[in-house]
């Protein structure tokens, strides 16, 4: 049974966002996408300053078996990335809500990202594989 | 036991399984106007003995000619210990195996070739080898897309003077997908490009630059300084390397102040016969920093579960089987007879042996130049040096001129009217370690009479 944290906010495509101060939101991959993909080996990351279009692939996450594309959720600029994964992407693996966090974005547009499933609704999907 | 271990029977009860009234109802979605009605033109089936004997009339017409042509296929001697250990059944096979990690000695060949390669282009991994030297080029440019992330205009610089069957190559395979190219001129004095040529791309968002070393002419570029301009404005180093030359040249590693990005080329001078264009393979090398985004398969160096020292395919997430549409590459085996050869010709000839060819190549070449340039009428179109080629410029037409060699068994070179006619009557040609003095001489008076009596005519 994977850990889904009730405070954040997830997408069908396995990401899980968190609201930081100052609009900034912060992306990672849920716990239930890390032990599908099994130890992961390499993380791709976009540089800082990218603009990302909403649902756009900015990211990659590779494992020994496969190499999985992360989706920005909304129009964005990449204001960090996780530059410890470069070194340790198995903090992904460890820590998918904490230090596995993969990039924070600050959204172009105003208003609420749409779209998104609550805790309650992804663990829904997650449970449906 | 049929070699298709399915029967008719087997088929009736498999098309009865999914609904389907025959075969070929299953390829009904293609649109009848596109499906092909009849091989046209294609003569019916022949015994062996008549291929044979077919086979051995066109051999005899062709004859051995005294062949002083490259333009990126080069004839080099062979050991025969080359294809005597290749064509063995262990090894007889074009592809990487399925269930590779079961054929531990094939994965073990291609560690080896995989090694040599990083090591003779001065970087840090190779792939197990592409389809040829031109793919390798159109290839190195799709990856140089994907791995600079700081450029976004997907425009890459082709020098005029790379190989023009690389070039057409490389348009083809890309133009489709997205990228641009620029042609770079070459200066007409001598032959390379020109830091100056370059000045018109300051400030543009160049993608890559590709250098071919030495360039299709034979002659030697300024790779420091271009590698050095490129990386100074965030553009990626592509380097088209001939492997035999790199046992006398500093290798694309050490290019400039950082190195080649990319090196690529044709492996075909390591051991694999002229034969009609191909088959041949191509090389790639990179620095590890861009390993995810090069195309083809890696063999890596691991140990088993009892920690005992063996090989795997590694790095297999970015590959179409896995990756699917977001993969490196369509590329999902290797030329695995033709790198084997090339594995076999490295380990045979040694760093000296290699160098030895390099060696008598290049002064084999300056020999034929100084015999047919003695010829009045026949002068060097570039004042550059160069490795194992060079251009002459004649003051008739080159095509009759190989024409009345070839009478005389000589295959002259290559005449470049097509490729590049703003040179004129312009020759490429080649003499390797294969040629001694008596057939260079040879070709020196052939030429001389073919000149005179194309005069007289």
């Amino acid at each position: 049974m994977s850990n889904i944290p009730a405070d954040l906010k997830y997408t069908r495509s396995h990401e899980w966002l968190k609201a930081l101060p100052e609009g900034i939101v912060e992306i990672g991959i849920s716990d239930h996408a890390q032990q599908s993909l099994g130890d992961l080996v390499f993380v791709e990351l976009p540089e800082v300053g990218r603009s990302l279009a909403a649902g756009e692939a900015c990211a990659v996450v590779e494992s020994v078996k496969a190499a999985s594309d992360i989706y920005a959720p909304v129009a964005a600029t990449v204001v960090a990335i996780n530059v410890q994964l470069a070194e340790a992407p198995e903090l992904i693996n460890q820590d998918p809500y904490g230090r596995g966090w993969i990039m924070r974005l600050k959204p172009t547009a105003q208003g609420a990202v749409s779209g998104l499933l609550s805790a309650h609704d992804y663990q829904a999907l997650a449970a449906a594989g | 036991m049929p070699f298709i271990p399915h029967t008719d029977d087997d088929e009736r009860e498999m098309l009865a399984a999914i609904g389907a009234p025959s075969i070929e109802a299953l390829f009904d979605e293609i649109p009848a106007n596109l499906r092909l009605q009849s091989l046209e033109g294609l003569p019916s089936g022949l015994s062996e003995l008549e291929v044979m004997q077919l086979m051995a009339a066109r051999a005899r017409a062709d004859g051995r000619a005294l062949c002083f042509i490259g333009a990126g296929a080069y004839e080099h001697h062979i050991p025969a210990a080359v294809w005597s250990t290749i064509t063995r059944g262990e090894f007889y096979s074009a592809y990487t195996p399925y269930q590779a990690e079961a054929s531990q000695g094939t994965l073990q060949s291609i560690y080896e070739y995989q090694s040599m390669m990083a090591h003779l282009t001065g970087m840090q991994v190779s792939n197990a080898s592409l389809y040829d030297g031109a793919t390798a080029v159109a290839e190195a440019c799709l990856m140089a897309v994907r791995a600079n992330r700081r450029s976004s205009a997907a425009r890459i610089l082709l020098p005029r003077s790379l190989h023009p069957h690389y070039r057409a190559v490389t348009l083809a395979m890309a133009l489709n997908q997205g990228l641009r190219f620029d042609t770079l001129p070459y200066m007409r004095d001598g032959g390379h490009m020109s830091l100056d040529s370059l000045a018109v791309h300051d400030g543009e968002d160049i993608t890559a630059l590709v250098i071919q070393q030495p360039n299709f002419f034979g002659v030697f570029e300024e790779v420091d300084a271009l590698t050095d301009w490129a990386h100074a404005r965030d553009t990626l180093v592509i380097a088209v390397v001939n492997p035999t030359s790199l046992a006398l040249l500093k290798p694309p590693g050490e290019w400039g102040a950082k190195g080649a990005d990319i090196v690529v080329g044709e492996g075909q001078p390591l051991g694999c016969p002229l034969s009609s264009g191909g088959p041949y393979f191509g090389f790639m090398t990179t620095r590890m920093q861009h390993v995810r985004q090069m195309p083809g398969r890696i063999v890596g160096a691991t140990v088993d579960a009892d920690g005992r020292p063996g090989f795997s395919l590694t790095l297999q997430a970015r590959e179409q089987h896995i990756r699917r549409a977001k993969a490196t590459s369509n590329i999902c085996t290797n030329q695995g007879l033709l790198m084997m050869a090339g594995t076999l010709y490295l380990a045979l000839m040694g760093a000296e042996g290699l160098a030895r060819v390099a060696a008598a190549s290049m002064a084999r070449t300056a020999e034929l130049v100084a015999a047919l340039t003695a010829i009045p009428q026949v002068r060097r179109a570039f004042a550059r040096p160069g490795f194992h080629e060079a251009v002459l410029t004649l003051e008739r037409p080159v095509a009759p001129v190989l024409q009345a060699l070839a009478q005389r068994g000589i295959q002259g070179g290559l005449d470049l009217a097509d490729y590049y006619p703003e040179l004129g009557a312009a020759l490429l040609v080649c003499a390797t370690e294969t040629k001694s003095s008596a057939d260079i001489d040879a070709y020196a008076s052939a030429l001389s009479e073919a000149l005179r009596s194309a005069r007289a005519a």
